[in-house]
């Protein structure tokens, strides 16, 4: 690759790094998230000043074709990365339906009849 | 508490009845509701009744309490299960001994109600109200080719995998008993067809006693079946995955009898 295009990698980088640190202090991205994109900001740039060491890995690695081993490693963070969030999704998506089931329940008229209710309702686990 | 009023009432008088609680889902179901409710009000006078308004657009809220029937108001919209599991919680949190499940869109006769609690007492948990057992042949209700096609998948996986046969696993008239409706408060599947095939294998699993009475249905008064064709498929798809991936736990329970059996 020529210089210039490892320096409008960097550059690149160090953009998505400042957007990130920027998120981060208008407190718009929680800090576990923020480490985990400043990790990746921080790896990406390592790679793209030095070139040479994305190729000796892919040697080690027995792989002919250097940037296959950049997308392996790529598509395999972040199909690990889309996997939590799924599963953080359906978390918070079984949180806010049990939140909504307690208010309408709170709020409903009580039975005509009613005796004492109990003021706890069932703990759910989530 | 409850042993403090039985000895507060002595023994002269008899220990109160259950408390039943029969629980309509519904949503945008303005039209129906009304008559419903007044012929639950006239068939089952004994039964108290609590409308649960799944994030409904139109006056179902104030129709129901027109009716003077108590609402759980829902802030948008979950599906039947969402809706289903309130009218649970609603249901243990004041202390009701068993409750129905009916809809509110004028598809269930209340006649039969008495038939499903009938049931409960002799010591079911869940009763479903079937339209495929019929007792008279006129009485029968049709339903779409693909649709029962598609039933038919889910019910031999309910088959295979409860190792019981029932002739409509996805019927939305049931009766359920004490214990079940804990059990339903703390978990009930929400997505569409999770409320009530795999509701129902859930029941089986847990090792509750689950029967099938006869009823007959009647033609929707109102409102528009709950899911078009093209959906369908995503759904029965979606259901078969859920089902079969709580297979494994089957087969270790089986595996389990089968050594005690031993």
């Amino acid at each position: 690759m020529s210089a210039a295009a490892h320096l409008f990698i960097l550059l690149l980088t160090v953009i998505s790094l400042l957007f990130i640190v920027r998120m981060v202090r208008r407190n718009q991205l929680p800090s576990r998230y923020a480490l985990l994109w400043v990790s990746i900001g921080v790896a990406i740039a390592f790679l793209a000043a030095f070139p040479g060491l994305l190729d000796r890995v892919s040697t080690w690695m027995g792989i002919a074709y250097a940037p296959g081993t950049f997308f392996l490693g790529a598509i395999t963070l972040l199909f690990l990365i889309v996997v939590h969030f799924s599963w953080e999704l359906a978390r918070l998506d079984a949180r806010t339906r049990l939140l909504a089931e307690e208010l309408a329940i709170l709020r409903a008229d009580p039975p005509h009849d009613a005796p004492r209710p109990t003021p706890e309702t069932q703990p759910v686990d989530s | 508490m409850t042993r403090a009023l039985v000895q507060e009432q002595g023994t002269a008088t008899p220990v109160r009845t259950v408390r039943t609680l029969v629980i309509l889902p519904a949503f945008n179901e303005e039209e129906a509701l009304s008559a419903v409710l007044k012929e639950l009000a006239v068939t089952c006078p004994q039964l108290d009744v609590l409308v649960v308004d799944d994030g409904s657009t139109d006056r179902t809220a104030e129709v129901a309490r027109a009716e003077g029937v108590p609402v759980a108001v829902l802030p948008f919209n979950l599906g039947v299960g969402g809706a289903l599991q309130t009218g649970f919680r609603y249901a243990v949190v004041h202390g009701y001994g068993r409750a129905i499940q009916f809809d509110a869109d004028g598809q269930h006769d209340p006649s039969q109600v008495p038939a499903l609690l009938a049931a409960l007492d002799e010591g079911a948990d869940l009763v479903i109200g079937s339209r495929f057992a019929a007792p008279e042949p006129g009485a029968e209700y049709g339903v779409g080719k693909l649709r029962g096609g598609a039933m038919g998948v889910l019910r031999v996986a309910v088959r295979v995998l409860s190792g019981r046969s029932f002739t409509d696993t996805s019927s939305g008239f049931r009766a359920f008993s004490a214990p079940l409706l804990e059990f339903y408060a703390a978990e009930y599947p929400n997505e569409y067809l999770g409320d009530t095939v795999e509701a129902l294998l859930l029941a089986c699993q847990a090792g509750f006693r689950v029967v099938e009475v006869p009823v007959s249905m009647r033609v929707r008064a109102g409102g528009t079946p709950s899911t078009q064709n093209v959906k369908l498929i995503y759904h029965y798809l979606r259901a078969l995955l859920s089902l079969l991936s709580r297979a494994p736990i089957r087969r270790r329970e089986r595996a389990i009898r089968r050594g005690a059996a031993q």
